[in-house]
């Protein structure tokens, strides 16, 4: 049967068409999709690889960012605190320091004070008796002579007077 | 999109079922229809092709013949000139003998003899076309990955990446082998993607298609005979001492070696089933969608009810054909690939 005995002339062209079919196409065919097709392959699971790792370092970025946000606002409430505590102690010393000044301005007042009343005190108290001797002598000039017992009785006299007054 | 393609789809399975019945009508009008006489002159080759008949005229393409006489040597003309029995340089179409439908000579004793005949054939020019469409195809393909590096293909191209994946994933590296596969899988994808190519052409009817290619013993041995050589000469020790001394009882192999025998048979038996099914597989659904078709025109003379009948008939049977020789084109591409990958595992085989 003719249907099975292969034919010379088709057998020729056949092995030359594909034999030139196959050259050609495992030259420049198939080797040439697949190479492209695997480094498309390796591309893409390099962009991955890229990807998640950038992902990672983003991630970490933004923990470090977080903790350096707690830490400065950590910081920044210690700086407050403490500035508070500096103000405070800053107002209570000054209170302290202007109390201390009052009170040595007020003693330093009374002090003053008192000196200036005793000094005045003294001279009034020799003025007086300057006066009292003026005053005795002119009376007693006709009888009494100023001697030191009528002194020691004047001034007791006074002392007393200037006591009961002040 | 899903729908559109399968609209195309359907439309191009339509129009080449309309297409096929085109050639079959102009049949109709012949006297006394010969069924045997019309599936075989369109299932083996022919040296003009045939387009279609119009109005009593004959539309063929006249294809040259090139044959070389003992001795007269070489010679080339238009198969016109042979047509109906023409006897042209002395060369003629044998109808009957063992040469029926070849071009033969008589020589100086008077003896018909078949001289060396590489005429360009219906099958050789249907073989040079879908070689050039399988060269522009897969090239275009490549030169797009050129152009497009690291991009992902769309259509077309996306189409052709995803089936060569396949095939070098799910067949090649699977049946040969990890680490061996890179030297066949260009052989492999050839083989594939030409038996492919070859068998849809043939499904369609109209001229460019229509030329049973890989349904000629011939084109199936050629592509056997690759794989055989694929598989027997880059073999390794280790196939061939099972060839030679199977693991089998001693018994099998020493007075007589009948397992060697049976084995060095396969040898031989392996790729000539391949050339066979490929062979069988094209051939018959051709002569099922074309006896099928012949239904009509036979019905003709047993009035108009029964061949109206039969023509709805016959219709729905090509139809279910053509999708099933559609299927079959792939399946066999397929198979022919996968146990071609598969002999080659198997010779490369290690202790």
């Amino acid at each position: 049967m003719s249907l099975l005995t292969p034919d010379s002339g088709l057998l020729f062209w056949m092995i030359v068409s594909f034999g030139i079919v196959f050259a050609i196409l495992s030259k420049y065919g198939f080797p040439v999709i697949i190479k492209a097709v695997e480094q498309r392959k390796a591309y893409i699971d390099n962009s991955l690889e890229t990807a998640r790792q950038a992902n990672e370092q983003l991630a970490n970025i933004q923990a470090e960012g977080a903790r350096i946000l707690a830490e400065a606002k950590e910081k920044q409430n210690a700086i407050l605190k403490e500035a508070f505590a500096e103000k405070e102690q800053i107002i209570d010393e000054a209170h302290r320091k202007a109390a201390a000044e009052t009170r040595l301005q007020v003693e330093e007042a009374t002090r003053r004070i008192r000196e200036e009343k005793e000094k005045a005190i003294r001279e009034v108290r020799s003025e007086i008796a300057d006066l009292s001797i003026a005053i005795a002598e002119k009376v007693m000039k006709e009888k009494i002579s100023r001697d030191k017992e009528q002194q020691q009785i004047i001034d007791r006299l006074l002392d007393e007077v200037s006591f009961c007054k002040s | 999109m899903n729908n559109i393609k399968n609209n195309k789809l359907i439309w191009t399975v339509l129009l080449m079922w309309l297409c096929f019945l085109a050639p079959a009508h102009a049949e109709s009008q012949k006297e006394g229809i010969d069924v045997q006489d019309i599936v075989f002159s369109h299932i083996q080759d022919a040296y003009t092709w045939h387009i279609t008949e119009w109005n009593g005229k004959e539309i063929a393409i006249s294809l040259p013949v090139l044959v070389k006489s003992e001795e007269r040597g070489w010679d080339m003309f238009l198969s016109h000139h042979l047509h109906h029995g023409k006897v042209h340089h002395n060369y003629y179409i044998a109808s009957e003998g063992k040469h029926a439908g070849k071009v033969v000579e008589k020589n100086s004793r008077g003896e018909e003899v078949r001289p060396i005949d590489l005429s360009l054939t219906k099958n050789v020019c249907g073989l040079f076309l879908s070689c050039g469409i399988l060269l522009f195809v897969v090239l275009r393909t490549a030169r797009w990955y050129k152009k497009h590096p690291n991009q992902v293909p769309r259509g077309f191209t996306g189409l052709m990446e995803m089936i060569i994946s396949y095939i070098q994933d799910g067949v090649i590296k699977e049946s040969v082998g990890k680490d061996e596969y890179k030297p066949y899988s260009s052989y492999l994808l050839t083989v594939f993607f030409f038996i492919l190519i070859n068998n849809l052409i043939g499904i369609i009817p109209v001229f460019p298609g229509g030329a049973n290619i890989t349904g000629n013993i011939a084109v199936t041995a050629v592509l056997a005979g690759c794989t055989f050589i694929a598989v027997n000469l880059f073999a390794t020790k280790e196939y061939w001492k099972d060839i030679f001394w199977p693991k089998a009882p001693i018994y099998l192999k020493l007075p007589l070696p009948i397992m060697p025998f049976v084995e060095f048979f396969g040898v031989f038996t392996k790729p000539f089933a391949l050339m066979i099914r490929l062979f069988a597989n094209i051939m018959a659904g051709h002569t099922i969608i074309l006896a099928l078709t012949s239904l009509i025109f036979i019905t003709v003379s047993m009035g108009l009810l029964v061949n109206f009948g039969m023509t709805i008939v016959s219709v729905l049977f090509c139809v279910f054909m053509n999708c099933v020789e559609l299927f079959v084109a792939c399946l066999q591409a397929y198979i022919f690939t996968l146990l071609s990958a598969n002999y080659i595992g198997m010779a490369r085989i290690k202790e």
